[in-house]
C-alpha cells in the first residue's frame, strides 16, 4: 500500500507536468484545429530558460536571493520567454500558412521543431544541464501522510500545475480574451462578424499555450530531470498523448489526460519495468485513436460546413 | 432633398473569389433612418454585399464608407465600433456558449458594457431574458433569431445589417421576424435587409436594390419595386 501510494504520488506530480503540456495542444488545436508540432520544444526551451535563470541568479548552492524569490524569478522569466517565443513561431512559421493547405502548417511546425533543438544545440551547447534541486531544497523535508512522503518540489510542482489549471479555466470562462477564444474555436467567422480580432486571439493562444510549456519545462528540472535538447521531443508526445486521450480541444480532458497517463506510467515502472513506461503511453494513444478517437471529455468530430 | 451623408456608401465595388467576378461596381447607400432592402435570386451577390460592408470581404477596387468615413482597409472590428453590426444568415450563434456569453460577444467591441445595456435587449425579447443561462445552440429556431439580433444590438449600431432573415423559420416566424425588425426601425436603428423573400422585405422597407449577377438592376422606393412588373416576374413569381 505504502509502495502504491509512493507511485501514486509520483504520477501525480508528472501528471500535472504532462497536463500543462497538454493544455497547450489542446488550446492552440481548440482555436485553430492546428497540431503545434513543435509544441514540446518550447517546452525544452523554457526548461533552459529556467536553468540559466537560475546560474545567473547564482544558484543552485549560492543564490543572491532567498530560494523562493529564485523559484519565482525562473517560472516568470521561462514562462515569459516561453509565451514570447511561442508568438514568434506563431507569426512567422504559422500565421503565413494559415489559409494555404491543412498539412502545410504541419510540416513548418515539423521544421520549428528541428530549428529550436539546433539552436538550443549552438547556443546552450550539448552539454546536459542538471537544476541540482537538492541543493537548495531540502528534499528530504516535506509532508508526509500515513508512512508516503511527498517532498517540497513535488508539492510545488502540483500546487503550481493546480494553480495555473485554474487561472487558466478562469481566463477561458470569465474573461473577455477567454470568450474571444471560444467564439473563435466555434465558428472564426462569425466571431469575426461580431467584432473580434482573429489575429490577435491567435497570438495570446500562443503566448498562453507557450507560457504553460515554459512552466512545465521548470517543472520537469525541478524534479530533476536532466535538460537537455531534445528533452521535448518525448515530452511533447507524451503532452500530445495526454490531451489526445482527454479529447483534444478539451480543457478539463487535456488535465485529466495529463494525470491519467502520468498515474499509468508510474504505476507501470513501479510494477512492471521503467522501460516499458514510454511503450505504455503510446499504446494508449494507439488503443484511445482507434476506440474512441475523441477522447474521454471530446466532443464528437461535426464536419464542418 | 438635402445632400445628407449616407451611413453606410458601397462605391463602385468590385470583389472576387478566386478568379470569379462577385461584385461588378455595386453602388449603394444607405441614409439614416432608413429601411433598404437587397433583393435578389440565389447567388447574386446579396451576401457578399454585407460581407464587403463588415469587412470579411476586401474589394479589389471600390471604397466602402461609413458615416462618411472610408473604410475599406479597416477591420470588422473597426467598423462595428463606427456603428455598424450584423445579424449573419443562419444566425451563427455560438452554441456551446449560453445565451449570456453570446450577447457578451456581440459587446465585444465595448470597452465598457453598462447593465442597462442588456436591460435594454432582455426588455425587448423577454424571452432572451428568460433563457440567458441556456447554451444558444439548445434554443429554437425562433428563440435564435431573437438571440442573434440581440447579440448584434449589444454593439449599439446605428444601422443593422441583415443576411435572410426568414432563412429556415417557418412562415409565422417570418412575419414574427420581420415585425420586429420594423419595430427596431420604428425604434430609430437603420436597417439594411438582404432577402430572398422579395414580397415580405418590400412590405415593411423604404427602398429597395435589385442585385443580378453581381449588379445593381434595379433600385427605387420600396412601393415602386414592388409594383415594377420586371421585378414580380423575375423574383416575387407571379
Amino acid at each position: 500500500m505504502e509502495y502504491f501510494g509512493e507511485q501514486l504520488v509520483n504520477g501525480v506530480v508528472m501528471g500535472g507536468v504532462y497536463a500543462l503540456i497538454a493544455l497547450g495542444y489542446t488550446l492552440i488545436y481548440g482555436v485553430l484545429q492546428f497540431l503545434n508540432l513543435a509544441h514540446g520544444e518550447l517546452y525544452m526551451m523554457g526548461a533552459f530558460f529556467g536553468f540559466f535563470t537560475m546560474t545567473a541568479l547564482g544558484g543552485p548552492s549560492a543564490s543572491a536571493v532567498p530560494v523562493a524569490v529564485m523559484i519565482g524569478i525562473m517560472f516568470i522569466v521561462a514562462m515569459g520567454g516561453g509565451a514570447l517565443l511561442g508568438v514568434a513561431v506563431e507569426r512567422f512559421a504559422y500565421r503565413p500558412l494559415r489559409n494555404s493547405s491543412r498539412l502545410a502548417p504541419l510540416i513548418s511546425a515539423l521544421g520549428v521543431s528541428l530549428f529550436l533543438q539546433n539552436a538550443a544545440l549552438l547556443l546552450f551547447g550539448a552539454r546536459v544541464r542538471l537544476y541540482d534541486t537538492g541543493q537548495f531544497i531540502d528534499l528530504r523535508s516535506g509532508i508526509s501522510i500515513g508512512r508516503i512522503r511527498i517532498d517540497p518540489t513535488e508539492m510545488m510542482v502540483v500546487i503550481g500545475a493546480l494553480l495555473l489549471m485554474a487561472g487558466l479555466w478562469l481566463m477561458v470562462n470569465r474573461t473577455r480574451l477567454g470568450r474571444a477564444m471560444r467564439a473563435v474555436a466555434v465558428d472564426q467567422d462569425a466571431a469575426v462578424m461580431n467584432g473580434i480580432d482573429v489575429d490577435r486571439t491567435v497570438v495570446w493562444t500562443f503566448a498562453i499555450a507557450s507560457g504553460l510549456a515554459g512552466a512545465a519545462g521548470v517543472m520537469s528540472g525541478l524534479l530533476l530531470y536532466p535538460v537537455d535538447q531534445y528533452m521535448g521531443v518525448f515530452a511533447g508526445l507524451k503532452g500530445f498523448s495526454a490531451a489526445v486521450l482527454g479529447g483534444i480541444g478539451s480543457i478539463p480532458g487535456a488535465m485529466l489526460g495529463g494525470f491519467l497517463l502520468g498515474i499509468t506510467e508510474a504505476l507501470v515502472t513501479g510494477y512492471l519495468n521503467p522501460t516499458y513506461a514510454d511503450f505504455i503511453a503510446f499504446l494508449i494513444l494507439i488503443l484511445v485513436l482507434l476506440i474512441r478517437p475523441r477522447g474521454i471529455l471530446g466532443r464528437p468530430a461535426i464536419a464542418k460546413v | 432633398m438635402t445632400e445628407r451623408t449616407p451611413l453606410l456608401e458601397l462605391r463602385d465595388v468590385n470583389t472576387y473569389y478566386g478568379q470569379i467576378h462577385i461584385l461588378q461596381g455595386v453602388n449603394l447607400r444607405v441614409f439614416e433612418g432608413e429601411f433598404v432592402a437587397l433583393l435578389g435570386g440565389n447567388a447574386c451577390g446579396k451576401s457578399t454585399t454585407l460581407k464587403t460592408a463588415v469587412g470579411l470581404v476586401t474589394p479589389k477596387s471600390g471604397s466602402v464608407l461609413i458615416d462618411g468615413v472610408e473604410v475599406t482597409k479597416e477591420k470588422p472590428g473597426e467598423r462595428i465600433r463606427r456603428g455598424i453590426a450584423v445579424v449573419p444568415e443562419n444566425r451563427r450563434l455560438f452554441g456551446p456558449m449560453t445565451v449570456m456569453e453570446n450577447l457578451q460577444i456581440g459587446a465585444y467591441t465595448r470597452s465598457h458594457v453598462p447593465k442597462e445595456d442588456y436591460d435594454y435587449v432582455f426588455d425587448l425579447f423577454p424571452k432572451v431574458a428568460e433563457r440567458r443561462n441556456q447554451l444558444a445552440g439548445t434554443l429554437s429556431g425562433g428563440e435564435q433569431q431573437m438571440v442573434a439580433v440581440a447579440r448584434a444590438l449589444m454593439s449599439k449600431p446605428k444601422l443593422l445589417l441583415m443576411d435572410e432573415p426568414s432563412m429556415g423559420l417557418s412562415p409565422l416566424l417570418v412575419e414574427q421576424s420581420f415585425e420586429l425588425i420594423d419595430d427596431l426601425h420604428r425604434q430609430g436603428v437603420s436597417m439594411l435587409v438582404v432577402e430572398q423573400n422579395a414580397n415580405m422585405a418590400l412590405s415593411v422597407a423604404d427602398r429597395g436594390y435589385v442585385l443580378q449577377t453581381g449588379r445593381v438592376v434595379l433600385e427605387g422606393p420600396a412601393a415602386d419595386l414592388a409594383q415594377d412588373a420586371e421585378l414580380r416576374k423575375a423574383y416575387l413569381g407571379r
